[in-house]
């Protein structure tokens, strides 16, 4: 299988404070990355600078061998196709459900109205929250905006989709028909990187677990073989406090 | 001191009761009574008071040129506002630098001195700049003068309510392949401009009184029409007093009005 994401020696600095310290990645095209790991290891500024929300102080960041920091490449293209997920949902709240997921697609992609929105409640229909396309995002659960977040992801048709702890802020009742939705995704071969708190997603649905501490990667694995049998001792002792 | 349980709770209980009747006359708007109370003297000496009838009557041909100089005054005011906040955020230094300087230029010289000075410093070279001949009319002055005060101030309040935004809202919709531009006119704008309506509001409102300070420059709004039929009569009492209640009416209607828009978007 190709690769789809590749980071290279990625470091950033948060004015002195340097939060991710030389991390090598390669997703393949269909793989789930799971990234684990405590508070402030860096686990999610990894992820911000695979589509460019936070710029590397040093290394690289390839999309499908396209260099994101090259001056000649269109950041809004590979944006396009790199879907992000985030905790709060960051739904917009001035927009309806249905609004909220054609938005980009018509602006973008210079869709038609009509188009946009029969892919907007395909996907919407895919997370089970079609039924809702006409209410305010205010007016779901926890849940259902995080799964509207990702239909409206889902609604740009990006190669890979990046997940930036989207169980951490739901009610744990919630948690699951989230989870669902991811591991539905994951089955039907999107490429996916997620930070998680979830060891069990991590578990069952990860093709391959990075554990992460004081921003460099202390492990990398199949996601059986680590949690069967970590090798590293912060792997261990941060299983033995969460596990 | 302290009795059996049972007793205890059943007092705290109809104190709860006594309370919660008591909070709600002090919650009662007795102010908007009296006011409104005032106005209406104040009204009633306007309109049916024969010793007014002369203050009235000299008054009210401002009242046009007090709204239309605020009407106009303010939508170029918003305008600059709007500009100049954006600015002050923009990532364009030059941009940012301009728009810094006017703001902290504005707000740190007082009202009246800036009347003078735009209207009398500023307004007449531009004036020629744009090829016009006669001399700008006072009331285009007054006009130009409260839209650059008002500007810098409204710029502020344009940058609050984009600030006031969680980041995210900017973050998600750049991760959605959305430019800068777009994502300022489809999803942080609608939602900061909504926020800052009461406090536009609340500008027209401070903007409306200001008006008043337009006088200095000779355009005959009511300010200075009370002025000259008080100077010329001596009726100072008859002239301010109708006056008065020309502001208060507009003043308090405007108020009530954001006042019951920020309730209605507080709920929402």
């Amino acid at each position: 299988m190709p690769d789809r994401v590749v980071v290279r020696d990625l470091h950033k600095f948060f004015g002195s404070i340097e939060a991710v310290r030389g991390v090598d990645l390669t997703v393949r095209v269909g793989e789930v990355v799971v990234i684990i790991g405590p508070s402030g290891s860096g686990k999610s500024t990894v992820l911000r600078c695979i589509n460019h929300l936070e710029v590397p102080t040093r290394g690289a960041v390839y999309i499908d061998g396209v260099h994101l920091e090259a001056p000649d490449t269109d950041i809004n293209a590979i944006r396009r196709e790199v879907g992000m997920v985030f905790q709060q949902f960051n739904l917009f709240p001035h927009l309806s459900v249905l609004e909220n997921v054609t938005l980009a697609q018509c602006k973008v992609r210079k869709c038609s109205t009509s188009e946009a929105e029969d892919i907007a409640m395909a996907q919407l229909e895919r997370v089970g929250i079609r039924d809702q396309a006409h209410k305010k995002p205010s007016q779901l659960s926890g849940g259902q905006q995080q799964r509207v977040a990702i239909a409206r992801s889902l609604a740009m048709n990006p190669k890979v989709m990046l997940f930036d702890e989207v169980t951490s802020a739901l009610d744990p009742e919630m948690i699951n028909e989230v989870l669902d939705v991811m591991q539905e995704l994951a089955a039907e071969g999107m490429t996916m990187v997620a930070v998680t708190h979830e060891m069990g997603f991590a578990r069952e649905v990860g093709s391959r677990v990075l554990m992460m501490d004081h921003g460099r990667i202390v492990e990398e694995g199949p996601a059986q073989e680590i949690f069967a049998n970590p090798k590293n001792d912060r792997t261990k002792e941060f299983f033995s406090k969460i596990l | 001191m302290g009795g059996p349980g049972e007793p205890e709770i059943a007092r705290d209980s109809t104190r709860t009761v006594v309370s919660a009747s008591r909070s709600r006359l002090e919650e009662f708007p007795y102010w908007l009574i009296l006011l409104l109370l005032i106005i209406g003297f104040l009204g009633y000496l306007t309109f049916f008071s024969s010793a007014y009838a002369g203050a009235r009557s000299a008054i009210l041909p401002g009242l046009g040129i007090t709204i239309r100089a605020t009407l106009i005054g303010f939508a170029a005011a918003v305008t600059i506002g709007l500009l100049a906040g954006l600015g002050r955020i923009s990532h364009n230094l030059v941009l940012r630098t301009i728009s810094t300087t006017y703001i902290e230029f504005i707000r740190g010289v007082p009202i009246l001195v800036l009347i003078f000075t735009i209207a009398l410093l500023l307004v007449p070279p531009l004036w020629d700049g744009l090829g016009l001949r006669s001399r700008p009319p006072a009331e285009i002055r007054a006009a130009a003068a409260l839209a650059i005060i008002y500007g810098g101030y409204i710029a502020e309040v344009f940058r609050a309510g984009v600030e006031s935004l969680p980041p995210g809202q900017m973050e998600a919709s750049r991760s959605l392949g959305m430019t800068h531009g777009q994502s300022m006119r489809s999803i942080i704008l609608p939602q900061a401009v909504r926020n800052v309506l009461p406090a536009l509001g609340n500008d027209f409102i401070a903007m409306l009184k200001d008006s008043s300070l337009l006088s200095v420059l000779g355009v005959r709004e009511i300010t200075q029409q009370a002025r000259l039929y008080s100077n010329a009569t001596f009726e100072f009492r008859e002239g301010f007093l109708v006056l008065t209640f020309f502001y208060l009416t507009m003043t308090l209607s405007l108020s009530l009005l954001v006042q019951w828009y920020a309730r209605r978007l507080a709920r929402a």
